[in-house]
């Protein structure tokens, strides 16, 4: 052995006590993966300790996108903080809007109008499939299957179509508001919503036919990354994570909000507690979300989608010309805005990824005191070293795209 | 000059070093493939099938710095992030060119706070900057092909 | 807005207060209890073990600044999912340099969320593993969450303070 082989403690970054005597001797290897590697789902760092091809320990480092959004947050009034939601998981936007939304509300008592309910039930069931189709396609191009990412972009733009045509942006819409949604939907939302769900369940059907028996896709995710039940439930894990592990906990049908509790459908799971578990469980998702749109689209109600109480909800347009009172309403909740209670609410919705909380406390005046994210993946990349302990380093990057990850919600 | 006529038809054009430099650089510009926040999620929309990059000659994204001529800051910047992307930076080879896609790689965007550089131009020069938040697909081409105009531009004795 | 709390919240925010001196206190849906900051471990032992709170959510903190008495509390997101039913514990914490022992050996789930409250507010937890900065760089001074940590804007440019904005900006080309 020479002396090249040896690690200095203080090049790890002051992780030196986390590694292995082996890793200090030289014995070991200590590969860096991230913060820029094509597939990590974004700026991770992955310091991996590596005995020949497989992983001894895996040491994630987070951090490298924190926009300290939860403190731009605490330095706006409660509606314009709301575009600070979309931009933490961003793959997930109109849930994130959804959850802060549902806080406010219960913080200051607002209530909420049945066609706005619906719509938000539809809205964050469609951002579901986009993120489900966005994890699906990145996670086989991770595991080399290049076409399965293409088709499911494809499917991915339709989505977005319909997010821009409701709210003039593809990604970041900020359409769901404290009191109901932005604006009533325009005449051609539906008719483009029935195509979606006409075209979408045969294009699921031609993902699984390329990944859900192919030999090699196989190979790579069976009994790879395996947790149990109890595991997740100790390390706060939620989503298709621990539903794959045959569990069927999930937030719409455990603590419904929404009113999801009006809606049929089903909760899948499997059995397999690896990443073609998760694979298997996310697949049928969308097709779970697909019934709920369908139900949705199916009971939209007519009438108001805005909440009438205007000491929190900005009056439209039209009423600002003829009224006076609307007149000042409005200037009112666009600069001062209005006050909270303090009191803290702690709000929790299943996103994509699993349990999306927000903990939202007042403090008597138009600006929160505190603002905090839980978001999913944070609790889901913790247990990133027990899932790749004894996998090849191969392994590694098809277990961080079973846990989908995005770094937006874990740094935030 | 005066060669095209007297070789006919046999397909021979006359032009500058520059232009054919700059010509050859412009048709295979390899982006580095950096996605940072929700801007890398239409950074892979540019590249997917709706929007389609490689019809411009840009599609192909490479994972290492060192054989890249473009880096695509597509997201926020943070504190811990920016020595990370200055070094990526310093790894490609001259000539480089860096694009700044999206409001807070430009200017930060609604992140005026502690944790975001605020425009990536406080530590890389920066070409060409696309507004939004996020760009459009078309945003980033457009951006692409703004900066192959400029490229075009480019004087050969100024690359050191 | 008032919800009846259900029987096994009840029994548990009951016995914490008759056991820990536990305030309860409900807001809308939410039940917590307000505990010292002393016995913090074996609360959450007794909730875990006895009225089945199995799965930490989340820990977090607030920052009262300028309040000094107390400035800080430390919240806990508890879930039971047998029960269903969730529950938060705040710990008030006083002084600008608050100690707290760590929960990490009930809740393996708290190592992280423990090391983001060190790093944002600035809450030593004694015991804790690895408590190291976990979102800001490991040379970082402050602890930004902190309501007397300046959000650090940069300000609007205009015409009298362009020359200064740029000035940061060396590498903007024209």
């Amino acid at each position: 052995m020479t002396d090249s082989n040896l690690v200095r403690p203080e090049e790890l970054d002051g992780m030196s006590h986390l590694v292995s005597e082996r890793a200090l001797r030289g014995e070991t290897m200590l590969l860096n993966m991230g913060p820029q590697h094509p597939s990590t789902h974004g700026v991770l760092r992955l310091l991996l300790e590596l005995d020949g091809e497989i992983v001894v320990n895996c040491i994630p480092d987070i951090g490298f996108l924190h926009t300290g959004i939860e403190k731009t947050m605490e330095s706006k009034i409660y509606n314009k903080a709301l575009v600070c939601t979309d931009r933490m998981d961003y793959l997930n936007p109109l849930g994130n809007n959804l959850v802060y939304s549902l806080a406010v509300e219960k913080l200051v008592g607002l209530d909420v109008p049945p066609r706005a309910q619906v719509l938000r039930v539809l809205l964050a069931e469609l951002t579901r499939i986009g993120s489900h189709l966005l994890w699906l396609g990145t996670s086989a191009l991770d595991l080399a299957a290049m076409s399965v990412f293409l088709y499911g972009m494809r499917e991915r733009e339709i989505i977005l179509d319909i997010f821009e045509m409701i709210s003039g942006q593809r990604m970041m819409t900020s359409y769901i508001r404290p009191g109901g949604v932005w604006r009533d939907v325009p005449a051609e939302f539906e008719a483009a919503v029935r195509n979606f769900l006409e075209v979408m369940p045969r294009r699921l059907d031609e993902y699984e036919s390329l990944l859900t028996h192919n030999a090699l896709f196989l190979e790579r995710t069976v009994d790879i990354g395996k947790i149990c039940t109890e595991e997740c439930i100790r390390w706060g894990i939620t989503g298709p994570a621990i539903r794959a592990t045959g569990l069927p906990y999930d937030l719409r049908k455990a603590r419904p909000y929404s009113g999801y509790e009006t809606y049929d459908f089903d909760i899948p799971t499997a059995e397999g507690c690896d990443v073609y578990g998760r694979y298997l469980v996310r697949v049928q998702e969308i097709r779970e979300s697909l019934k709920i749109v369908r139900q949705a689209l199916d009971k939209l109600p007519y009438g108001p989608v805005q909440s009438s109480n205007r000491k929190f909800v900005p009056p439209p347009r039209s009423e600002i010309g003829v009224s006076m009172e609307s007149l000042i309403h409005h200037f009112k909740l666009w600069t001062e805005g209005y006050h909270a209670p303090a009191e803290g609410v702690y709000v929790a919705i299943e996103s994509p990824r699993g349990e999306l909380g927000f903990y939202v406390e007042g403090n008597g005046g138009p600006k929160p005191q505190r603002v905090f994210y839980r978001g999913p993946s944070f609790a889901n990349l913790q247990i990133m070293p027990i899932l790749t302990r004894k996998h090849f380093v191969a392994d590694v990057v098809g277990i961080i795209g079973s846990i989908d990850i995005v770094l937006g919600d874990t740094d935030r | 000059m005066g060669i095209e006529q007297k070789t006919g038809n046999l397909g021979v054009v006359t032009t500058t070093l520059q232009n054919v430099v700059n010509w050859s650089r412009t048709n295979s510009m390899w982006p580095m493939l950096f996605g940072l926040a929700c801007c890398a999620i239409e950074m892979m929309g540019a590249q997917a099938s709706n929007y389609d990059m490689s019809r411009f000659g840009m599609e192909l994204m490479r994972p290492s710095p060192r054989q890249s001529d473009l880096m695509i800051v597509a997201g926020r910047v943070s504190r811990k992030m920016a020595p990370v992307l200055r070094q990526l930076y310093d790894q490609m080879p001259d000539p480089k060119w860096v694009i700044a896609m999206g409001d807070c790689a430009s200017c930060s965007g609604i992140f005026n706070n502690y944790a975001v550089v605020q425009g990536v131009d406080e530590i890389v020069p920066v070409d060409v900057y696309i507004a939004g938040c996020p760009p459009r697909p078309e945003g980033l081409i457009h951006g692409i092909i703004t900066l192959h105009e400029k490229v075009k531009q480019e004087n050969l004795k100024k690359w050191k | 807005m008032e919800v009846a709390m259900d029987d096994q919240l009840q029994s548990a925010a009951t016995a914490m207060h008759e056991r820990f001196g536990a305030e309860i206190h409900r807001y809308a849906d939410d039940t917590s209890l307000i505990a010292a900051h002393d016995r913090n471990v074996e609360l959450l032992t007794a909730l875990r073990d006895e009225f089945r709170f199995e799965m930490l959510v989340a820990v977090t903190a607030v920052d009262y600044w300028p309040q000094v008495t107390p400035r800080f509390h430390v919240l806990y997101i508890l879930y039971s999912m047998q029960h269903n039913s969730t529950l938060l514990v705040r710990i008030p914490l006083d002084g600008n340099m608050p100690h707290l022992r760590t929960v990490e050996g009930v809740y393996p789930s708290a190592n992280w969320y423990e090391r983001e409250v060190y790093d944002m507010f600035g809450v030593t937890f004694v015991g804790h593993s690895d408590l190291r900065r976990i979102l800001m760089p490991k040379d970082w001074q402050g602890h930004p969450l902190r309501k007397d940590y300046p959000l650090g804007y940069e300000e609007v440019s205009f015409t009298f303070n362009y020359d200064e904005i740029d000035l940061r900006k060396p590498l903007a080309k024209e």
